[in-house]
């Protein structure tokens, strides 16, 4: 088989299609797990496989899905995040544009292995133009047999909805998710329960990433040894690093888990531009803590960063280069998060429009000496109260930002 | 007052509403038939959707003030998104509004006074490696110089 068949991003831009699709080996991986395969048999595969959540949070897709309750009457659901909200994130739209159906053939398989007959798909508002090129696959899929009643000659029944956001970054969080496919606003839900056993419309519910879903095919068709070939053996498999910013070639690198920052940047995406030199990376979309230029020979896996102080999140990398004032980067860090807090909880809600105001004076100069401890201490209050998540991916960068670069912001602050 | 969507839209409402197990779980895909349909969603519109799916009108303003792309006010005919978050910034996403600015006369969240063009600026597009990058109507536009906006803009405004 061609080196072409195991990559997320088929290089020809028409193999989007079922027919390139089945002709590079696609739906075999699902056929083989709903004709010959038991269900707990495809769970065990890809908990073996080891595979870590692609959206941000890392967690083992096998192991998560094996907390869903076996049988009992209540539907399940499986609900696929297209939000891709994380700023510097753009393999999700690739994956939903290049090669659909190994997203499609993913959620078959996840279905099967969990006994869920519907599914939702939630994209992104912003996202409603390229995910026609989803509709057609999932209209291709029905038509082929891959989808709707008895799959494969089975009793197995899988419905795909396709649900869309309308501008709003909390929801790619997944119980604010769920909460927009039940038609109310995206304000994240008390964890536990979760949404494994009590999700959307209170049945239990699978949550995975796009990217996530779309490597499936590949650990069952091939087995977990295959993947865990590639990467690393604790965190196996290649990512989509999206490298944007200061370098000669933006775009998508497929790697291996674990290829070193520098090799990323400077092989893959060909460095800074000419006389512009790395301030700082930011490793896994804005809100993973920032590296500063030292640090570019960390590897991109999930404990190499935690090592470093940050995360790999959505391997969303983006480069600052020296000719940025970190000001600049401050100012959209502080209103981004400001702008998308639901709102829900005190300390994330007055701490992230409390730093924006902070960081807005500075920026018009009215910097009072004061000011950096501040938002010191507003971000040290979010950091771990909050309800949800987004309360540390507002609190850390924007720490990380200022003890990292405070002789600069002393600067501004004072001028 | 009383207020009823065209019958393309309502048919495409009752098969927008059959696979979800809750009436109201529609709520999002209907708002966006009627917007598609008016440009926005009047207070007659809201007060149908709510009767329409058994829920109170409450919980139908509680979702259009939620979600940014939705809107309870009218809007030009065609709607420029900027991207200002910070890939597109380090590409120079300011200049671009700047520029848009001062070509359309209006800054973010305002029309044109003809009432063609609505400029917006959005976080992050899901673009960035083609930074700085905008939509139009929500097709995608990247790699944007001020030539390419004017040529745009010009586009707009030459359409009837
Ligand atoms: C504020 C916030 C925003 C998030 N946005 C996204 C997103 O856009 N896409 C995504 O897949 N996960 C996002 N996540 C992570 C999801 O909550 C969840 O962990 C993920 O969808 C699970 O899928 P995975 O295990 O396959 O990664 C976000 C989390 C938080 C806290
Ligand atoms: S942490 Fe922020 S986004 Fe999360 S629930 Fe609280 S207010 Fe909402
Ligand atoms: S920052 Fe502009 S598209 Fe991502």
């Amino acid at each position: 088989m061609s080196e072409d068949a195991v990559r997320l991003l088929p290089a020809d831009e028409s193999s989007w299609r079922l027919e390139a699709y089945v002709r590079r080996g696609g739906y075999e991986a699902a056929r083989k797990a709903v004709a010959s395969m038991a269900p707990q048999d495809i769970i065990a595969e890809v908990r073996r496989a080891g595979i870590r959540g692609r959206g941000g949070a890392g967690f083992p897709a096998g192991l998560k899905w094996s907390f869903v309750p076996q049988g009992g009457p209540a539907p399940k659901y499986l609900c696929v995040n297209a939000d891709e909200g994380e700023p510097g994130t753009f393999k999700d739209r690739a994956i939903l544009v290049r090669n659909p159906h190994a997203l499609i053939e993913g959620m078959i398989i996840v279905a099967f292995g969990v006994g869920i007959r519907t599914a939702f798909v939630y994209v992104r508002g912003e996202y409603a133009r390229i995910a026609g090129r989803l509709e057609e696959a999932l209209a291709e899929a029905r038509a082929g047999g891959f989808l709707g009643r008895g799959i494969f000659g089975s009793d197995f029944d899988l419905e795909v909805v396709v649900h869309f956001g309308a501008g709003a970054y909390i929801c790619g969080e997944e119980t604010a998710l769920l909460e927009s496919v039940e038609g109310r606003r995206g304000q994240p839900r008390l964890k536990p329960p979760f949404p494994a056993v009590i999700g959307l419309f209170r049945s239990p519910t699978v949550i995975n990433n796009v990217e996530t879903l779309a490597n499936v095919p590949s650990i069952v068709g091939r087995g977990a040894d295959w993947f865990l070939a590639r990467g690393l053996a604790k965190d196996g498999g290649t990512r989509l690093f999206g490298v944007s910013g200061a370098v000669r070639r933006p775009g998508l690198y497929e790697l291996p888990v674990g290829t070193p920052l520098r090799t990323i940047i400077e092989t893959h995406a060909g460095g800074p531009p000419e006389g512009v030199a790395i301030k700082a990376i930011i490793p896994g979309g804005l809100s993973a803590p920032m590296l500063m230029a030292g640090e570019l020979d960390t590897c991109m896996d999930f404990d190499s960063l935690a090592g470093a102080c940050t995360m790999i999140g959505s391997a969303g990398i983006i480069v600052i280069g020296d000719r940025t004032p970190i000001l600049d980067v401050l100012k959209v860090m502080a209103r981004f998060y400001a702008h998308e807090s639901c709102g829900q909880c005190a300390p994330c809600r007055i701490g992230t429009s409390w730093i924006h105001k902070i960081v807005s004076r500075i920026a018009e100069g009215k910097g009072r000496p004061a000011d950096l401890d501040l938002i010191l201490e507003l971000a040290d209050g979010m950091k771990g109260r909050t309800l949800c998540p987004m309360g540390d991916a507002a609190a850390l960068p924007v720490r990380a930002l200022v003890t990292k670069f405070r002789d600069e912001l002393e600067r501004a602050v004072s001028r | 007052m009383s207020y009823t969507p065209s019958a393309a839209a309502l048919k495409k409402i009752q098969g927008l509403i059959v696979p979800y197990p809750e009436r109201s779980a529609a709520l999002l895909p209907v708002l966006r038939v009627l917007q598609e349909e008016s440009g926005f969603v009047s207070p007659e519109a809201e007060a149908w959707v709510a009767a329409k799916l058994g829920i109170q009108p409450i919980r139908v303003r509680e979702v259009l003030t939620f979600y940014t792309m939705l809107r309870r006010k009218p809007a030009g005919k065609t709607t420029i998104r900027v991207c200002r978050n910070l890939s597109c910034t380090l590409a120079g996403a300011e200049d671009i509004i700047g520029f848009l600015r001062e070509k359309l006369g209006v800054g973010p969240g305002g029309t044109t006074p003809d009432g063609r063009i609505t400029l917006e600026t959005v976080e992050c597009l899901g673009n960035c490696d083609q930074a700085p990058c905008l939509q139009v109507d929500g097709i995608d536009y990247g790699r944007v110089t001020k030539d390419m906006v004017a040529a745009l803009v010009g586009e707009l405004e030459a359409h009837e």
